[in-house]
């Protein structure tokens, strides 16, 4: 076997052996180099597998040669490939930008453990992703949630202590959840491969135990997906994170979350399940759109602009789940849509935030004000990253707010398509809160010298706004993916 | 098919509207005059048809579609937008410029949309472009109505969204053509281009901001928006019947108003709805007669409009006063800004050898045509309205009347020449008409000059005025005679007026004080379960947390089992 097959292991093999190697080496400077190399690496990796998949289908890995269903697979099919393209670029982007913002913001004594935790949540998400196996996506699962407990809890707020230990619970709540399920899963069909579950389900569906685990494994991931009104624990966690975490974890995190509720309910439960034999499409519109739309009104009035745009994350994630309780190949695409432009228009807003936190050392709304004239491209960024976010055109934003307009009208939702629209209406609020204040308002006390951020930090700000722009207008890579995606997991039919 | 470098006109003005702000003072007027006229050349260089085509998810974007309607709109909007930058450049602030340009530049955009995705877009950046207009006149009530203004907006932008989106569901095509209102997309895209119209029942948006924007600020404000909207609807919706008794509901709309109002800037702005109404009717009647006499009164409109707020704007920029009760016999003080303020009234009246005569007609004509007896009759009816309200009252209140004592020199000179300028055009343009209707997008067999139509409109206009001429005679002989008659009009009609003004005025404010209270209410009651500390947004306890988590697992359990 040449490298080239081992790529779908190496992609989590990667960040998982360096974390180890970042504690030995404990030097900031150096465990920073090796973050970012490794970062880099995983990256040219998802690509590559990116485009084995694109060219010959889906690639089926067997941990030590094992076959399944007794061994582990790795599996890698479009979605995966894509899912992992997009989290790998986040830490990539992500790892530049951190040298200086971490730097500020964590003592240098614990930088290289800070780094090591970094990089074994990115393993872990990197994990779920990759594998075809049920009971390790709850194995990666925990290893990526116990490395961001501690990443959320460096923060220098000393409430990010209590932010990370409310999610420790809330996750693990989640995490057990989604372990009964997949337990309950494992008692009527005696497997843990995704494709073999997917086999052997239809004919035990009806049972209790199936149902129960449904239950189980939905509200575990609606824990982790931050699912409207299972969402509390993540405004204060992203809040108090340090910057570089908060952008990304809220660019990759609960996508992957997103990543897996796809996975259970369309491929091992099967649409004709969980979307339509179960109520749950229902459900997800109704808890989609409350959260929308409750979650932006929350924004609208936050003085922290980290948390306004928390609670924006909570209510872009019920467009996705809106998107999926649709049940129809436009929507699942429209949410596969958003799960990537999502995870590009946040990331460039958390970085650009973060690169103001690293000059003026806040990110309460008042303290932006005059900061258009003396921070231009961040805030210059932040306006882009928020036009996007609202969805106008020609942004990545726009497409995915698009196809899930579509996707409603197509099922003659005409009130759903409305409050959708009225949803980008409350971004429009609050994004011009940013920017009133940015522009339009005079700083209150005497202007300290407030320089622009360091390049460092603004070349992968404006890396992913770039992206926002490019995905807004050359929509064939993005659109055509998710529509083969959906088309793969919803069988030929979709 | 031309090289992939077509871009739409309207960028220019964009473009170069964004650069005001960091131009000299001299570089400034530079732009200002000369991106009007790049884009007048590029607007006429452009050859007919869709000039580029862009693929866009699975359809086909033409953001340059070159056509004669939009050629003419097209032209009069960089016109206006030369003028406007000749009148405004000492006087407007630089966001105000600015604001201005990208607002007349994504008017044209849309001119040039070829389809609905693109119109959007340049429709969005004209409703925030204008909203920054109405705002860069500063101050809390400015603030306020460009606030109103842009909720207005916004929400028109929303229905035209979904109506846009609901297009595509059905017909799977992009294209910007003409429509009929048969099902729930084209009624939303109707209503959404409505709004922008000002069309009831969101009519008075328009007599709402207008005015409260600078007085350079209003003259842009008067061009753009509102035509843009009979342009959409002419290319859209020609012949939808149910814009006749739109249109006519927005004359008749205007002219009440308009005669109850006494703010100067404010009759006009509701004189736009009045003349609006008219095209919208023509577009209803739909014969290639009337879309031509709704594009010749837009273009005419646009310039007499502007003409009548520049003067009426020079008055309040000289004096700082905008209410009629507040002003007269400026006349002897200000000779060239009444000169220019009576040229634009007689051209709004369509007074014989005006613009207004020879653009007006073709829509009364039409309805005649097509043996609409009821609509010509009211049309006619509406003319004669329209020479009470905007011919007469406007100049009669605002330069003659009473004399209020001020005595203002003529504004500055800039603002003189862009008056001179669109004068000129009123009446070049009534007395020699046939450029216009050369560009008029069906070809015209009309000849406004015949004996009947001058006497029909002369007599019209005599009627109209006819009580204002009468009480001009009795007022001078008044003076010394007839006490009860002098009361009647000089007592009685006065306190009516004074008491009309008080009261609507009053009945404005208070109307105002209950809705922004209700609006204050509805953002208290968000902000108790929204706000910081509300019980959506403040930090919850961790058992809290888990209810919510053991609820939502009880009912999951609960629907799975039904």
């Amino acid at each position: 076997m040449s490298l080239l097959d081992h790529f779908p292991v190496l992609v989590v093999l990667l960040p998982l052996m360096a974390a180890p190697l970042c504690v030995l080496i404990d030097r900031p400077r150096l465990a920073w180099a090796l973050s970012l190399a490794v970062s880099w690496l995983s990256l040219a990796v998802a690509a590559s597998l990116l485009f084995q998949v694109l060219g010959s289908g889906p690639i089926s890995y067997r941990l030590g040669g094992w076959p399944p269903p007794w061994g582990i697979e790795y599996r890698i099919d479009l979605l995966s490939a894509y899912v992992l393209l997009i989290v790998s670029a986040i830490a990539a982007v992500v790892m530049v930008f951190a040298y200086h913002s971490v730097a500020a913001e964590i003592a240098a004594d614990r930088i290289a453990r800070f780094y090591a935790a970094l990089l074994l949540v990115l393993a872990g998400l990197l994990g779920i992703v990759a594998t075809g196996d049920a009971f390790n996506v709850f194995v990666f699962l925990e290893i990526s949630s116990l490395a961001s407990y501690a990443v959320i809890s460096m923060g220098r707020d000393r409430r990010a202590l209590h932010a990370a230990f409310q999610y420790l619970v809330m996750g693990t709540i989640g995490a057990t959840f989604i372990l009964i399920g997949i337990g309950f899963l494992y008692m009527m069909t005696g497997t843990l491969n995704m494709q073999d579950l997917a086999d052997r389900l239809p004919a035990v569906s009806d049972t209790r135990t199936v149902r129960v685990g449904f239950a189980f494994l939905t509200v575990g991931i609606g824990l982790k997906l931050a699912l409207f009104p299972l969402h509390l624990w993540l405004p204060n966690a992203y809040a108090y994170a340090p910057s570089a975490v908060t952008a990304f974890l809220a660019a990759t995190a609960t996508k992957v979350a997103v990543y897996v509720l796809l996975r259970f309910l369309l491929e091992i439960f099967g649409a004709d399940f969980s979307l339509r034999a179960m109520p749950l499409d229902l459900i997800l519109i109704l808890l989609g759109l409350a959260g929308a739309l409750s979650a932006s009104l929350v924004a609208v009035f936050q003085e922290d602009i980290k948390r306004m745009l928390a609670y924006s994350s909570v209510a872009q994630i019920g467009y996705m789940v809106l998107g999926i309780g649709l049940a129809s190949p436009t929507g699942i695409s429209a949410a596969m849509l958003h799960l990537f432009n999502h995870a590009l228009m946040k990331g460039a807003l958390f970085l650009a935030l973060g690169a103001v936190a690293y000059r003026i050392g806040s990110v309460a709304l008042r303290d932006l004000a005059g900061l258009g004239r003396r921070m231009p491209w961040s805030m210059a960024a932040i306006v882009l990253g928020g036009l996007s976010l609202i969805g106008v055109p020609p942004t990545a934003g726009f497409v995915s707010k698009w196809y899930l307009v579509l996707g409603s009208l197509e099922q003659g939702l005409w009130p759903v398509a409305l409050l959708i629209l009225l949803g980008s209406l409350l971004a429009v609020v609050y994004i011009w809160k940013l920017v009133e204040t940015a522009y339009f308002k005079e700083p209150q006390t005497a202007p300290v010298a407030v320089r622009e951020a360091p390049l460092s930090m603004l070349i992968p700000v404006w890396i992913l706004v770039a992206a926002n722009l490019y995905f807004g207008l050359h929509t064939e890579i993005s659109v055509g993916v998710a529509r083969q995606s959906t088309v793969q997991l919803l069988g030929v039919a979709g | 098919m031309m090289s992939e470098l077509a871009l739409s006109p309207g960028l220019i003005l964009i473009l170069g509207g964004l650069l005001i702000p960091f131009a000299s003072a001299r570089q400034r007027l530079g732009l200002l005059l000369g991106l009007p006229a790049l884009t007048l050349g590029a607007v006429w260089w452009l050859p007919d048809g869709s000039l580029l085509t862009l693929p866009f998810l699975d359809y086909v974007l033409e953001p340059v579609r070159s056509t004669a309607e939009g050629r003419l709109f097209a032209t009069v909007f960089s016109i206006m937008a030369f003028a406007g930058g000749l009148y405004a450049h000492r006087q407007a602030s630089r966001t105000e410029l600015s604001a201005a340009f990208v607002y007349a530049g994504s008017a044209i955009g849309v001119t040039f949309a070829g389809d609905l995705l693109t119109l959007f877009v340049f429709w969005e950046i004209m409703a925030l472009g204008s909203t920054v207009v109405v705002w860069s006149a500063g101050g809390v009530s400015a603030y306020r109505a460009g606030l109103r203004y842009l909720l207005v907006h916004l929400l028109g932008g929303v229905v035209l969204m979904v109506g846009i989106v609901a297009q595509v569901v059905e017909t799977g095509s992009l294209a910007f053509q003409a429509m009929q209102p048969d099902s729930l997309a084209t009624q939303l895209i109707l209503i959404g281009f409505l709004v922008n119209a000002g069309a009831p029942p969101l009519s008075a948006w328009i007599a709402d901001a207008y005015p409260e924007a600078s007085p350079s600020g209003t003259v842009f404000l008067s061009a753009f928006t509102t035509k843009t909207a009979v342009f959409t609807l002419l290319v859209g919706f020609p012949g939808a019947d149910v814009l006749i008794p739109i249109g006519l509901y927005m004359v008749f709309y205007g002219i009440i108003y308009a005669l109850l109002e006494n703010d100067m800037r404010r009759i006009l702005a509701y004189s736009i709805v009045n003349q609006v109404g008219f095209m919208v009717v023509a577009i209803g009647i739909g014969t290639p007669m009337a879309l031509n006499g709704a594009a010749a009164h837009a273009f005419a409109h646009i310039i007499y409009k502007a003409l009548l707020l520049m003067s009426a704007g020079s008055v309040l920029l000289m004096t700082g006063k905008r209410k009629c009760t507040d002003l007269g016999g400026l006349f002897q003080s200000m000779p060239i800004t009444a000169i220019n303020g009576i040229i634009g009234a007689l051209a709004i009246s369509a007074f014989p050898f005006t613009s207004g005569f020879i653009s007006k007609s073709l829509e009364t004509q039409a309805a005649a045509d097509q043996g609409l007896l009821w609509v010509w009759m009211l049309l006619v009816a509406a003319s004669a309205g329209v020479f009470l309200h905007a011919g007469i009252k406007f100049p009669w209140f605002v330069f003659f009347q009473k004399d209020s004592g001020m005595r203002p020199p003529d504004p500055p000179t800039n603002l003189r020449n862009a008056m001179w300028l669109f004068s000129f055009l009123c009446i070049a343009l009534g007395l020699y008409p046939q450029p216009l209707y050369a560009i008029l997008p069906y070809p015209v067999d009309y000849q406004p000059y015949t004996i009947e139509h001058l006497v029909t409109q002369l007599q019209l206009l005599l009627f109209a005025g006819f009580a204002f001429f009468v009480m001009l005679k009795q007022m001078r002989r008044t003076l010394t005679i007839s006490l009860d008659f002098d009361w009647f009009y000089r007592k009685f009609f006065k306190e009516i007026g004074k008491e009309f003004t008080g009261r609507t005025s009053a009945a404005r404010a208070a109307q105002e004080q209950r809705m922004l209270g209700k609006a204050q209410r509805l953002i208290d009651n968000l902000y108790v379960h929204h706000g910081p500390r509300g019980v959506l947004a403040r930090s919850w306890p961790l058992g809290s947390m888990v209810i919510w988590v053991a609820a939502l697992l009880g009912f999951s359990l609960l629907l799975y089992y039904l």
